[in-house]
């Protein structure tokens, strides 16, 4: 450590990493003020409640929990850089028998589950036409279309060599499971961009219709005409790569534990993406409520929750059926670190949830309900993606791995800068309903 | 499972009826596991390699070879003792009982087997790894996008990682010295061997050789050329007087080339796709065929004045 102090390079770290957060900020306050500052002008501005509020005296409380964030924040950025100027062995615990790890079991895999909100609130709403779920589209997408964005910061830094990241675009290996999860992520993210286009078009034009009419105006016409064409291209697209995020662990039968090893593990995670797609709606709906302190929809959230009670129910006997079809049920009853973590997944992150969801009077519950969505996102979602790409193949390979200290911290930076973005934009773009219908709840 | 199964024979079957056309080579590129098939009825036609265990002594003439030949950094005076970034084969020491229960030294030469079928080139989504159609496999690494997913894929855990390399790191195996071969040499390693431990030849050739030897030496050799059948073949095959799972092989070696289990999936994908499309495209058709009466008007945001609470 004393030697590292005389590197220059040190110190330019140093400095990038508390001024790229800084910057960060500061240019999302800019924008903010900016926006908030021109539509002053337009008649609906003072309704807006986007006037930015005079500074009041902040509990010791929150500076601290912000301080406390800016710090881990500030050490991510700094971990990444020296990610690119030591290489991926100087901070991750990675190895040759153990070459992916944290970053793409949870940040990518779990990272992409996570945003499957984004197809399956947009497929309910314009596709089944199941119109009083709306209000909670808008939210999904923007979730998703961040989520992606942070799938795709996690791989460019647990990439060896991320400036090559655009091959596969270009040299089609239509054998390589790998590849076709390349090219529809980087599509379905463009597909995304499409999607929540119009919600920056609707700011835009609001701000500027008054005095002049764009041609945004008539590109927003444009494309929620052609809405329903992204829609469904993002559902296809969805469905190939949740399910072939599966499909990547096919080509090692004799690495991963049999618990999770199937030749229908794309089918899971396509079942527990769609589940996790309501789950995740639900939390988020929760979450931003609080933010935000608005309403929440809650029959809406039990609806869906009592939709993704079916979904879960019908994996559950899915994965049973599985499990028994290929004689693995000794296994599950072995004292390893495999079978305990089997048995949490599916107990916590399955059959409670349905339990939760099924009974009426319990989904009713607010609480309750929350509680069942952050079940299946942690366990039944997250803690699966884990167990397959890491829990599962430590059977093989013995004990080697578990993430850095390093590793963590940059994927709690990256979430970070995800739920800014998120609080950002759902801050000062009309993500949310607008009508006062929720304010009879609160 | 069944029509999995199904669905890849008659894709088979229509590919064998378009070899005749011009179309075959089009096909053949295009169509997922088309380059495998040929790989396989090509097999015999390939390089390889034959390693007899009872000819070794463990000299490491190989592997300093191997260093030589690619330029690859050495320590003075050391043998290297495990595949790494720099190193891509080393003869392993093993003390074993052999069938009749003495205990022996056996010395096993590791590198990249040269899979017929390989896992890593089927992973690899930017074809970095290779199949050079000939037996080696060849990694390319201005293609590279440094995944490491081949190093998760290959079933003999081959593949080495530059970890320290900040932003060119490489994927480091034996590619058989494809370079040579095309010179019409032998692999380094095979020069160097003052045994005869190491035979290069066409694979089929080698297959012949190695059962010859079993079948005149019944006594010294267990009746098992490694590589044979392993992960649908390998190019690179060993002949043993010591069972293969005491001398640090792999241990449940499937049968059947890991690609082969991808290929099933892959080849789904085309009717998902359509089958998705197609069910969607008519939802949102039957959803929308009343315009007027369910749909609300959107909202015109040009015009739109929301009122957005305080
Ligand atoms: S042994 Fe591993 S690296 Fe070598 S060809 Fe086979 S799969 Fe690829
Ligand atoms: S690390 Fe390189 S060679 Fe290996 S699979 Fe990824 S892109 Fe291909």
């Amino acid at each position: 450590m004393g030697e590292i102090i005389t590197y220059p390079a040190f110190w330019i770290v140093a400095a990038l990493s508390i001024g790229i957060p800084v910057v960060f900020l500061a240019g999302a306050r800019f924008l903010a003020v900016r926006l908030a500052g021109r539509s002053q002008g337009a008649a609906a501005a003072a309704a807006e409640g986007i006037v930015i509020t005079v500074p009041r005296v902040r509990s010791p409380w929150k500076v601290l929990r912000d301080l406390v964030l800016i710090g881990v924040m500030a050490t991510g950025t700094a971990i990444i850089l020296v990610r690119f100027m030591f290489g991926l062995g100087a901070v991750t615990n990675l190895s040759d028998r153990f070459p992916l790890g944290f970053w793409i079991g949870f940040d990518v895999m779990s990272g992409v589950a996570l945003a499957a909100g984004g197809f399956v609130m947009a497929a309910t709403v314009h596709i089944f036409r199941i119109h009083r779920f709306e209000p909670l589209v808008r939210p999904a997408i923007l979730t998703a279309f961040l989520g992606y964005l942070l799938v795709i910061a996690a791989l460019l830094v647990d990439l060896g060599r991320p400036y090559n990241v655009w091959r596969p675009l270009v040299h089609w290996q239509y054998h390589s499971v790998l590849w076709e999860v390349g090219v529809c992520v980087a599509t379905y993210t463009t597909v995304l961009f499409f999607e929540f286009l119009p919600v920056i078009l609707e700011r835009v034009n609001r701000i500027e219709a008054i005095t002049k009419r764009l041609p945004t105006v008539a590109f927003y016409r444009w494309l929620k005409k052609v809405s329903i064409v992204f829609i469904i291209l993002g559902v296809v697209l969805s469905t190939l790569h949740q399910s072939s995020l599966g499909s990547l662990w096919v080509i090692v039968p004799q690495k991963l534990h049999p618990l999770w090893y199937s030749l229908y593990l794309p089918v899971f995670f396509w079942m527990s993406a769609v589940a996790v797609g309501f789950a995740m709606t639900i939390v988020e709906s929760n979450l931003s409520s609080r933010a935000f302190k608005r309403g929440l929809e809650q029959p809406l959230l039990a609806e869906l929750g009592q939709i993704a009670s079916v979904v879960l129910a019908v994996y559950l006997v899915a994965r049973v059926a599985d499990i028994t079809a290929r004689g693995a049920w000794p296994r599950a009853f072995e004292p390893t670190l495999q079978a305990a973590s089997f048995w949490v997944e599916m107990i916590a992150g399955v059959v409670v949830p349905i339990i939760l969801f099924a009974v009426p009077s319990l989904r009713r519950n607010p609480k309750v309900l929350f509680a069942g969505a952050s079940l299946v996102v942690a366990f039944g979602v997250a803690l699966n993606r884990l167990n397959v790409s890491w829990i599962g193949l430590l059977s093989y390979t013995g004990n080697i791995y578990s993430p850095s200290w390093m590793e963590l911290v940059v994927t709690v930076t990256l979430l970070g800068f995800g739920v800014l973005a998120f609080y950002l934009a759902a801050k000062y773009l009309p993500v949310f309903p607008e009508e006062g219908a929720h304010k009879a709840q609160e | 499972m069944d029509d999995l199964e199904k669905a890849r024979i008659s894709r088979r079957d229509f590919l064998k009826s378009l070899g005749l056309g011009a179309a075959a080579a089009a096909a053949a590129s295009v169509l997922p596991g088309a380059a495998a098939q040929a790989a396989e009825e090509t097999a015999g036609a390939t390089w390889g390699m034959l390693v007899d265990l009872t000819r070794c002594t463990g000299c490491n003439s190989c592997a300093l070879a191997c260093k030589e030949a690619n330029g690859l950094p050495q320590i003075p005076g050391k043998v290297p003792t495990a595949l790494d970034a720099d190193t891509y084969t080393f003869v392993e020491a093993f003390q074993v009982a052999n069938l009749r229960g003495e205990i022996v030294t056996r010395y096993v030469k590791r590198q990249c087997m040269h899979c017929l079928e390989a896992a890593c080139v089927s992973a690899c989504p930017a074809a970095a790894m290779h199949s050079s159609g000939e037996g080696p496999i060849i990694y390319r690494a201005s293609r590279c996008l440094g995944c490491r997913y081949c190093e998760v894929a290959c079933p003999f855990g081959i593949p080495r990682f530059n970890w320290d390399n900040s932003i060119t790191p490489k994927i480091n195996k034996c590619w058989m010295c494809y370079e040579r071969l095309k010179e019409g040499e032998e692999p380094a390693c095979v020069s160097a061997c003052p045994t005869g431990a190491i035979r290069f030849g066409r694979r089929e050739d080698l297959l012949v050789q190695a059962h010859a030897r079993i079948a005149s030496h019944p006594d010294r050799y267990i009746d098992h050329v490694l590589g044979e059948s392993e992960v649908g073949g390998t190019s690179v095959l060993y002949l043993s007087d010591v069972p293969f799972d005491r001398l640090g092989f792999p241990a449940n070696l499937p049968q059947v080339a890991p690609p082969k289990q991808t290929e099933k999936i892959l080849y789904k994908l085309p009717y998902v796709i359509f089958g998705m499309a197609a069910f969607m495209t008519g939802t949102a058709l039957y959803t929308h065929r009343k315009p007027a009466a369910t749909v609300p008007v959107e909202a015109d945001a040009a015009t739109e004045t929301p009122d957005k609470e305080a």
